[in-house]
């Protein structure tokens, strides 16, 4: 998501950190470099100069210059500017006093409305609500159809028409529906539009004032470049939004428009969409994204993802072995097995501080692959003793693992090694200091 | 060749906000063409002109740079002489690699040339699958379209429809079905019914999902029991309004199937489609198509001259 931003800013910090004092003109450069990263992540260029020029005047006003860790200063300046753009508290969806609360989806064509209706038809329904999907996207073919089948798929009621209907009338029946079946919740999917697709703006002015829905989310995909202020903004001035969610922030994009937005329009960023299975939607904090973007970890939102996959007395066992870093190879190998069911081990290791450059240097197939298969295959190839006391691994032992894994002797010590750092590592890690040397981690 | 101009004039109900829009970008490349000299600030200035239409910093930078180099050693000092050189720098680069697709000749196999439609989720592949059926059949080809998006749900009704409204077969499994044995079939149908373009549509999928891009490999090596060298066109979908991100799309998606060209979709909004420029620079595609609304016709073979006249000026 923001890994390669954090990245950036690690770098440049981390070179202004290792120095004692800086020059005004010192952190004039650090900041010239946050500002090409933040370019680069899409961030829009009126923010990224306004963010930059904050960050500046906080740090040369105030007596930063003079303390004994002024990069470490500028970093903590970076990160509160960056959770007061990104909206401070996380953001909770609003109902309205009466039932059906109605929730309106906008957005411009392929932003992810449809996948995204589904996905908060899902969550409504896991916190115990009574949903009703409505597809007002009468323009796109097929769409209807699109949201009937993601309907049947979470067994979530679909109310439709012939095609030859008015987006309005739908709308409008719809919520009549939801009423009669009792529905808590109501969610409207509109069709892709243009900002400036005049029309097509007030047939969702008409809906909004037809509905009067409490929430009004604008989906923005996080890949979207410079334009996203601009799109923003007009839905925003025309419709009036109260909050956004950024779509298909799985991939690599670095989701500056996020960040654009929010500080243009002030609207709340409500969730976040990672996937592409229904249940691939999070609440959005924005406190936890900017240590992401500083590549601080995000180690809470790491522990809930294990508390969903897992059960809690596991959870907490595995928190409280990565905390105390008492884990064996039996432990090492169980992780493998939850981390995978979490999700990619590349998004995984993402959330764990220090771990977000590491995540970016190795490929995905290191990550997700061939590599941890052999892991694997090397780790069950050992008696349960060995896995629980590695140290007992001599050189005959190490060759029957290489033969029985497929593997060879140097692939088992180079996983002893990395074990053994990584031990280590946890240790420091519990310890409060940073890794040191965690790249050479996975060979 | 319709132009762009007139492609993007023809809709009327988005000339307003499109002008709007346009009209706060003409101001400021007014306000540059003001400046009296030829001098750092005005390349600041149309550096960040460049960065807000997405080119990105580090392509910008290299434009930016030979820019001022030879100005120097033309010893311009005009401002419109500047942005003149600008805008040739520019499309000089973007002619580079040509823009041209075969225009449905027969490959030399002799079968029917294949065209893979690819890119990440709602790009708008389906819907310019659709326009490129329709472009070549105008061209007097019989065109056999391939719904092997067999994930999205209601993927295959919606290129049925557009089937249906260009005219042109589709060739169709169940949902969830296996999109190298859709194309597949539709390449042997091809063959039958003397189709000689066949476009195949593919499932949305983010670049960085390394089982979905080999997923997508699957359709070449099976197709290539047919004909060794299909697919002969693979051709990634990118949305214009995409950011950064769409260079290491195109970078994933060249990789995993060696990509001959763009598509820049979506040019009707007030996204400008810079990152294309980094595209071609960078890694040497060619941009072939663009796509500027939602019905068949709303595409235009891409023209450098005239995609970089619209980055420095408004519709008038």
């Amino acid at each position: 998501m923001f890994e390669s931003l954090s990245e950036k800013l690690t770098a440049v910090f981390s070179r202004l950190s290792g120095k004692g004092r800086l020059t005004e003109k010192e952190v004039d450069e650090g900041l010239r470099e946050v500002r090409l990263a933040l370019l680069e992540a899409d961030v829009n260029f009126r923010v990224a100069r306004d963010f930059v020029q904050k960050v500046r005047e906080r740090a040369v006003g105030s007596q930063v210059l003079e303390s004994l860790s002024p990069g470490q200063q500028i970093v903590k300046i970076v990160n509160e500017e960056l959770i007061v753009i990104l909206g401070g508290e996380s953001s909770k969806l609003v109902g309205s006093d009466h039932s059906p609360s109605v929730l309106m989806l906008a957005g411009l064509q392929g932003s992810g409305k449809t996948t995204t209706a589904a996905k908060l038809a899902l969550h409504l329904k896991r916190d115990g609500h009574k949903v009703l999907l409505v597809a007002a996207d009468l323009r796109r073919l097929a769409a209807v159809e699109q949201l009937e089948t993601l309907g049947r798929q979470l067994d979530v009621p679909v109310y439709s028409e012939a095609s030859d209907s008015s987006a309005l009338n739908v709308c409008r029946r719809g919520v009549q529906k939801a009423k009669d079946i009792g529905a808590a919740w109501v969610i409207l999917d509109t069709g892709g539009r243009l900002h400036i697709d005049d029309e097509m703006m007030e047939e969702l002015e008409e809906i909004k004032k037809a509905t009067s829905p409490s929430e009004l989310l604008l989906v923005v995909d996080s890949m979207t470049g410079q334009d996203a202020v601009n799109s923003a903004q007009s839905f925003n001035e025309r419709i009036g939004l109260t909050g956004l969610i950024m779509s298909k922030m799985d991939g690599d994009a670095r989701g500056g428009a996020a960040l654009s937005i929010t500080q243009v329009t002030g609207l709340p960023v409500k969730f976040i969409g990672t996937g592409e299975r229904a249940e691939a939607l999070e609440a959005f904090h924005p406190d936890r994204l900017a240590s992401r973007i500083l590549g601080m970890g995000d180690i809470l939102t790491l522990v809930e993802r294990a508390q969903e996959n897992m059960d809690q007395e596991r959870a907490k066992e595995m928190e409280r072995k990565i905390r105390s870093a008492t884990f064996n190879l039996e432990d090492f190998l169980e992780q493998l097995h939850q981390i995978k069911r979490m999700g990619p081990l590349s998004q995984v290791l993402e959330m764990i501080p220090g771990f977000s450059s590491l995540s970016k240097r190795m490929s995905p197939e290191d990550l997700d692959g061939d590599h941890m298969k052999s892991l694997e295959a090397i780790v069950y190839s050992m008696t349960p003793k060995e896995r629980r006391n590695p140290d007992i691994l001599n050189g005959s032992r190490r060759r029957r693992i290489a033969s029985g894994s497929g593997t060879t002797p140097q692939q088992v010590n180079q996983l002893l090694n990395q074990f053994r750092q990584m031990q280590k590592m946890m240790k420091q890690m519990s310890s409060g200091k940073m890794p040191r040397g965690i790249r050479s981690m996975f060979g | 060749m319709k132009s762009m101009f007139k492609l993007l004039r023809r809709h009327d109900k988005v000339q307003d906000g499109l002008k709007r829009s346009r009209e706060s970008w003409f101001a400021r490349v007014t306000q540059i063409v003001q400046r009296s000299r030829l001098d750092e600030t005005l390349l600041e200035e149309l550096e960040e002109l460049l960065i807000s239409a997405d080119v990105g910093v580090a392509t910008t930078a290299q434009i930016i740079e030979r820019v001022r180099d030879k100005a120097e050693a033309q010893r311009l000092t005009d401002t419109s002489d500047a942005i003149e050189l600008l805008k040739q720098e520019m499309v000089s680069l973007l002619s580079a690699k040509g823009t041209s697709i075969h225009s449905g000749q027969p490959p030399a196999s002799g079968g029917p040339l294949v065209i893979l439609a690819m890119g990440v989720n709602g790009v708008g592949k389906t819907t310019s699958v659709a326009k490129l059926a329709h472009y070549f059949k105008e061209q007097g080809n019989r065109v056999i379209l391939a719904a092997s998006d067999t994930f999205r749900a209601a993927a295959i009704d919606q290129l049925q429809a557009w089937g249906q409204r260009v005219g042109v077969d589709v060739i169709a499994h169940n949902p969830g079905g296996d999109p190298a044995a859709i194309a597949y079939d539709a390449l042997e149908a091809a063959r039958a019914r003397g189709a000689n373009v066949v476009l195949i549509d593919t499932a949305g999928r983010l670049h960085t999902k390394l089982n979905l891009m080999e997923e997508m490999k699957k359709i070449t090596r099976v197709l290539s029991r047919l004909d060794p060298e299909a697919p002969h066109e693979t051709i990634l979908i990118l949305d214009a309004t995409t950011g950064q991100n769409g260079l290491a799309q195109a970078r994933s998606f060249t990789e995993a199937m060696g990509c001959t060209g763009v598509f820049l979709a979506k040019l009707d909004g007030t996204a400008r489609g810079g990152i294309v420029v980094a595209i071609v620079q960078e890694l040497g595609l060619p941009v072939l198509f663009i796509g500027t609304g939602e019905a068949v016709e709303d595409m235009a073979p891409f023209d450098p001259g005239e995609f970089v006249e619209e980055l420095f000026s408004p519709i008038s």
